[in-house]
């Protein structure tokens, strides 16, 4: 406990040490975003046709309607003064009207970032929980069948497309008939269900594609704890600790083990950022309602707004992401200094 | 006279550095395996019209979701010249009869449909055929009633050379924009590299997803194939730009470089002729590390079907149609598309992995 105690006070310290760097940081972070949204606008203006345009086709909306609705959304003034009322809009915490759900962007944008969040925890705490054991096994036996058994899936791990895999694991549900959903995040029965079942109801909902994304992210990490171990393990102090008389297992778990996690900290940071990107196709073929698959209805349907809001957001968490990352490196290796 | 000497030993000794590089990569048994594989898949793929025993929009009437033919070698007279059956749609829906009254020999080097190769040679003599033109389906038939076969063949067209177009175009602009920053430094350096981490900084699947759907729907397959093209590329040149800006700076102050300038060399010879190649190796195994990343992303985004679009066949697009559930259940043979997929991407990450460890001088 006391040496837990000890590790957070030096975290603090060294966090009050870098207050600036990360100050400037975070400082850099708000003309980036505001490069990024002047980047998305004019990706999004720049698609033929809006979303008005499929409301004019169809017969039972008024010609009135529509005129509201372009003054509404400011969408009968020209590129630069949209961009300007939106950005207004942004800043004031207003982030406009979804034209397909006809609700607040924020409003659906909350519970889908919070889903997206949900399924890109699970699927860490699953390559983690996989691969560090396998890792640090198949650096101790290298070369074993089982490490080549490892090493062959790691590389099929690495060349299926998440989308493919995702696939295959609904066909198999389908085929072998199993009690699992291949769909969505709840089933119709939800709302009726007492609370413990609810969360049995979403944990299985989520197993497919927490799974997919999950396997994914595996057979990189892997490969690196097998490396990292690798090189620790040729270290001077793992064979004097050899040589002092240490147990196996003593040298491989305290000695070898916790320097070989280190750099697998820097990792962690980088998959913070990337499984956003990564968890977009996973979330559309198995329905699961996240921030991909709001996108996907977003662009498709032209709505604007609702678009623009999943790119900022989703760019936000990526920016934030690899500031974590950078700031757990720092803490974690002594001789990285930031002035 | 003494320095052409040593020149010569230098060039000799470099030479064998390539050898050594070039026989190490031989030696790895996996990686050569996996190029042939490659190899192999591009030859189908270009000169599909000869494997295939279809055009790759030819559909078969009353043939939907028609299962792998059974190609049979044994009738009750022994071994036999290899044949199949006729099959007949039954009243139900995707349902076949199998007529085993007539056998139908299988023929190869049939002479089928005209096609040509690149507008270059007209032919009309495939792979195999039947006799009679009875339709053959060795993968199966799809919702269409079109060979599955023979579209993966023409889908891969698409698919493998999407990943090779991109990585072309990307390293390109890579090199350009990389060079030009690593090597002025000041504001063009900034500008570039901001330019770059806005680009990093967005999810890239989402970004292709923004940029996918401004593509017009009623504009040419060849057409829509380069837009895709610089699509990815526009995603992926940033990346590309700043390793090898990192490496142009590494190399900028090395000796020979201040030797090119001394004599007066321009800044475009130093960057062309000294600093680029020196980035050669590294840029090769970049290229092949990434065409699978590349071959990944459009597959999904025709998936979707913001990629390429029906009736043109990728990878991606053909399982789109495996999409639903119950009907993947039913043909399971229409998730083949996928294998090829994984086929793919799987010799690439070994061909590349070969390639690093045969090159990388640390090793």
């Amino acid at each position: 406990m006391a040496e837990f105690y000890g590790i957070f006070t030096n975290c603090i310290w060294k966090i009050k040490k870098m207050r600036d760097y990360i100050i400037r940081r975070i400082l850099i972070i708000v003309p980036l975003l505001l490069a990024i949204s002047i980047l998305s606008f004019f990706i999004m203006q720049l698609s033929p046709g809006s979303y008005l345009d499929q409301m004019r086709m169809s017969p039972d909306i008024s010609e009135d309607l529509i005129k509201e609705m372009e003054a509404d959304f400011g969408l009968n003034k020209n590129v630069f003064l949209q961009y300007f009322s939106w950005l207004g809009q942004i800043l004031q915490g207003n982030l406009g009207q979804s034209f397909t759900y006809r609700i607040p962007v924020s409003q659906i944008i909350i519970s889908r970032l919070f889903n997206t969040l949900i399924l890109s925890f699970a699927a860490m705490l699953i390559s983690w929980g996989i691969s560090i054991p396998i890792g640090v096994y198949s650096a101790t036996h290298r070369y074993s069948w089982l490490d080549n058994i490892f090493s062959v899936f790691s590389f099929i791990g690495l060349s299926i497309p998440n989308f493919f895999f995702a696939l295959l694991l609904l066909f198999a549900i389908v085929r072998l008939n199993l009690p699992l959903p291949i769909n969505g995040m709840t089933s119709i029965m939800y709302d009726y269900l007492s609370p413990t079942e609810k969360i049995i109801d979403i944990l299985k909902h989520l197993l497919v594609p927490a799974l997919v994304l999950g396997t994914a992210g595996t057979a990189t990490l892997m490969r690196q704890m097998r490396g990292q171990m690798l090189d620790v393990i040729k270290m001077d102090y793992i064979r004097t600790a050899r040589s002092k008389g240490l147990t196996e297992r003593n040298v491989i778990y305290k000695h070898a083990f916790r320097n070989a996690i280190n750099p697998m900290i820097t990792i962690f940071g980088f998959q913070l950022s990337s499984l956003f990107s990564g968890a977009a196709l996973t979330e559309i073929v198995t329905g699961w309602p996240g921030l991909g698959k709001m996108m996907l209805t977003a662009v498709r349907s032209k709505d604007l707004y609702l678009a623009m809001a999943g790119l900022m957001m989703g760019s936000l968490m990526l920016v934030l992401g690899n500031l974590a990352a950078d700031i757990i490196l720092a803490l974690n290796d002594p001789r990285i200094k930031y002035n | 006279m003494e320095n052409i000497i040593k020149n010569e030993t230098e060039i000799k000794q470099n030479k064998n550095l390539w050898i050594k590089k070039i026989s190490n990569f031989y030696k790895n048994k996996f990686a050569l395996t996996a190029a042939i594989i490659i190899l192999f898949l591009y030859i189908l793929v270009i000169f599909a019209p000869f494997f295939a025993p279809y055009s790759a929009n030819k559909n078969f009437k009353d043939k939907f979701f028609h299962p792998p033919t059974k190609i049979h070698f044994w009738d009750e007279n022994g071994l036999q010249t290899p044949f199949i059956y006729e099959t007949e749609v039954q009243e139900g829906w995707a349902e076949y009869n199998i007529n085993r009254e007539k056998t139908h020999s299988l023929q190869f080097f049939h002479q089928g449909e005209e096609y040509q190769i690149f507008g270059l040679f007209k032919s009309d003599i495939h792979l195999f055929g039947v006799e009679a033109n009875i339709p053959i389906f060795i993968l199966g038939s799809d919702n269409y009633g079109r060979d599955l076969f023979t579209r993966i063949l023409y889908g891969g067209r698409v698919s493998l050379f999407i990943g090779f177009f991109a990585i072309f175009i990307t390293t390109f602009i890579g090199l350009i924009a990389g060079g030009i920053s690593g090597y002025y430094g000041g504001i063009i350096d900034s500008i570039i590299m901001r330019a770059v981490e806005v680009i990093m900084s967005i999810p890239s699947f989402y970004l292709l997803l923004a940029l996918a759907a401004v593509l017009p729907l009623d504009i040419s397959s060849a057409f829509r194939f380069f837009l895709i093209v610089s699509i990815l590329a526009f995603q992926g040149w940033a990346g590309m730009a700043r390793v090898i800006r990192g490496m142009v700076l590494s190399v900028k102050n090395e000796d020979y470089i201040s030797a090119a300038k001394a004599i007066g060399a321009e800044d475009k010879r130093i960057i062309i002729k000294h600093i680029l190649p020196a980035t050669a190796t590294y840029v090769i195994i970049r290229a092949t590390v990434a065409i699978p990343g590349y071959i990944i992303m459009e597959s999904g985004l025709s998936f979707i079907g913001l990629g390429i679009q029906e009736p043109s066949a990728s990878w991606g697009n053909m399982l789109s149609s495996a999409q639903n559930i119950t009907k993947m259940s039913d043909f399971p043979w229409l998730l083949l598309p996928g294998f090829f997929i994984f086929i793919t991407v799987l010799s690439y990450n070994i061909l590349g992995d070969g390639l690093r460890d045969a090159f990388d001088p640390k090793s």
